[in-house]
């Protein structure tokens, strides 16, 4: 996983299909990431606020109850365990003093479930820049508590009414006001999607998570490396992370979708939100709307790396159903003690599902992204279990 | 087929003042008269959108019109096909997402327009840097691909960009999306005077203009404008060609006296 083209681009994927309006920000941010991202004080400072401020580095957890249970050693990235409760905090912080380093005081963010919205909103208030989220209706209503969250952490919360009133659309309203801001405002977002440098950025803003998980699990595996790296995958920034740091291994990589919003396993190649990827659509090219149970991978679309990663057969996606995935939820609660979000319980689901089958063979040892914990899922399964 | 580069400068140096009303294809079911009636009154050349489930440049009133078509069956062959049929006597343009044009196939989406005598298409999402593959086909077909010039576009882009784009130059007048303004941003005026250095091409400016006083405004600097969500609010409000044809006219009648 390396530095795409010139482009932006992951073999066929990636690129900028952009605006005219948006084109010259997103060559400033580029230009901006790279001189960063090799600048010691920039990383200096990057790695000690995601040390001191967000909890970094988060342990992996042997889940032994588990193991024991589905006949193959299960291994947690607990990124669960970071301040506000996901992975999202990671990217957010790298790209706060980006805003910053450009000389920005504004970001405009869009969320799904709501946790980047919450680590967006975060981030805004340690380094004291302004900070709009944009969130469908539908999203809204089933995230009630991180649009509390983010109101309490500053920010301003804008529901979106058009569309599919989810992430989608969510995205397409915080490019809109983007558009009209350009020149003040950082566009914060929060997957490894969207026009080039986003793909590539957020990737390596989120690979912490799988460089850290390397390092990890072969102290717990003298010295090997895990026989698969699972995790889920929405827009896929936990999965790309993640993947990041097993990439050059010899780990099975394996990315888990929602049944619903499958966009690598049901969808053909597509331009959506700046670059080209897997998406959902008709046969006229409209974009099809997402199902989940989950709203952060409530998404027709997904990054452009993963629809190269699957290209090249080096990673593999395959989906869970909603049902699995609350079975899995509850699952590792009652084994574990560990109540994960319903994104990662996604990933848990395949685990859950394959574990024993050639698809993962007894004795496996595979590595899992906690990506989130299920906190913020809590009422909406309280409902979902009657 | 009515060219649409060649008509505008024949049209410009007879000294006109040029207008492009757009029109959603597809909402209601005599939008194809509405064509015929932007016609009648004066447009120099008429903008059709194909709709798109995500149209990120456009405001509250084009996504509303977009929305509506998509629910009213709308389809891109479908809203070209009856173009095809239209038989009016100005060149005629299509915007739509680049989704729509790469689902269909750069050649064959190029071969359609121009079997249905479209002979422009604009397509905002599509910037220098992935226009290739599309403009290749479109110049083999003959289609004149329009680009989009933004006020932040700077000078060395904006010269590439002004020789890449065919039929004219599109001034997107403002920062921001589609949609009704109190009054014409003061970036309009600075991006069509460096259009206007920039190009021989007609320079045709978009995004805001909303009234008579605002065309006549922005056509002493452009060589026209395009004027959209004005026309589609009508729209959406029930308005059919014939009020439509109206507004045209009063925007016809405003320029003509730039």
């Amino acid at each position: 996983m390396g530095v795409p083209d010139a482009g932006g681009r992951f073999g066929e994927f990636g690129g900028q299909y952009l605006p005219e309006s948006l084109v010259p920000a997103c060559q400033e941010l580029e230009a901006a990431f790279t001189l960063a991202w090799a600048d010691p004080v920039f990383l200096d400072e990057y790695r000690t606020i995601l040390r001191d401020y967000a909890g970094r580095p988060t342990p992996v957890t042997e889940c032994h109850n588990l193991s024991q249970r589905l006949g193959v050693r299960v291994l947690l990235k607990r990124e669960d365990l970071t301040h506000t409760g996901s992975h999202k905090i990671n990217n957010v912080i790298g790209q706060a003093l980006l805003t910053r380093r450009m000389g920005k005081r504004l970001v405009v963010a869009e969320t799904g479930a709501g946790q980047h919205g919450v680590a967006t909103a975060t981030a805004c208030a340690l380094f004291g820049l302004d900070c709009v989220v944009y969130m469908g209706e539908v999203d809204v209503e089933r995230q009630a508590l991180n649009v509390f969250r983010m109101k309490l952490l500053g920010a301003e919360v804008r529901p979106v009414a058009s569309g599919s009133r989810t992430l989608k659309d969510a995205i397409n309203e915080a490019m809109r006001h983007w558009v009209a801001a350009v020149e003040t405002t950082h566009y914060c977002l929060g997957s490894v999607m969207g026009p080039h440098p986003y793909p590539w950025m957020v990737r390596e803003l989120q690979r912490v998570v799988g460089d850290e998980a390397r390092d990890q699990a072969r102290s717990i595996l003298a010295g090997g490396d895990p026989d698969y790296v699972v995790a889920c995958v929405g827009g896929g920034s936990n999965a790309a992370g993640t993947f990041a740091g097993f990439v050059d291994t010899e780990a099975r990589l394996v990315g888990v979708e929602p049944a619903g919003g499958a966009a690598i396993s049901n969808g053909i190649p597509g331009v959506v939100h700046g670059s080209k990827s897997f998406l959902l659509q008709d046969e006229h090219g409209q974009v099809l709307e997402a199902h989940s149970i989950s709203a952060g991978l409530d998404y027709p679309g997904v990054g452009p790396e993963h629809a190269h990663l699957a290209s090249l057969g080096r990673a593999r996606y395959v989906p869970a159903g909603d049902a699995e995935v609350l079975e899995a939820l509850q699952l590792l609660s009652r084994t574990e003690g560990i109540i994960p979000a319903l994104e990662p319980a996604h990933a848990l689901a395949w685990i859950v599902r394959a574990a024993g089958t050639p698809e993962l063979p007894e004795g496996s040892t595979v590595l899992m992204t906690l990506s989130g914990r299920g906190d913020k899922d809590a009422q909406q399964v309280m409902e979902l279990l009657g | 087929m009515v060219p649409l580069e060649a008509t505008l400068r024949q049209r410009r140096q007879a000294g006109r003042k040029l207008l492009v009303p757009y029109v959603t294809g597809g909402l209601g079911g005599d939008w194809l008269d509405v064509v015929r009636a932007y016609a009648d009154a004066g447009a120099d050349a008429v903008e059709i959108g194909l709709a798109f489930s995500d149209p990120v440049m456009d405001g509250p009133t084009i996504q509303a019109a977009s929305q509506r078509a998509l629910d009213q069956g709308a389809t891109p062959a479908g809203v070209v096909a009856a173009l095809g049929g239209a038989d009016v006597d100005v060149p005629l343009v299509v915007m739509t997402y680049y989704n729509i044009v790469f689902r269909s196939g750069h050649r064959r989406f190029a071969a359609m327009l121009i079997d249905n005598g479209i002979g422009g298409a604009i397509v905002p999402d599509l910037p220098l840097e992935e226009l290739d593959d599309w403009a290749g086909a479109a110049g083999a077909s003959g289609v004149e691909t329009v680009l989009l010039a933004s006020p932040v576009t700077p000078d060395d882009r904006l010269a590439r960009l002004v020789e890449r784009s065919h039929g004219f130059v599109y001034g997107v007048g403002l920062m921001g999306v589609t949609g009704e303004r109190d009054r014409v941003a003061e970036s309009t005026a600075v991006l069509a005077k460096r259009l206007k250095a920039a190009t021989d091409k007609p320079v045709i400016i978009g995004f805001g203009v909303s009234t008579p006083a605002h065309a006549a405004e922005v056509a002493s600097e452009a060589d026209g404008v395009i004027v959209a969500s004005a026309l589609m609010r009508k729209r959406l409000d029930g308005a059919g060609p014939t009020e439509l044809a109206a507004v045209v006219a009063g925007l016809r009648a405003a320029l003509d006296r730039v």
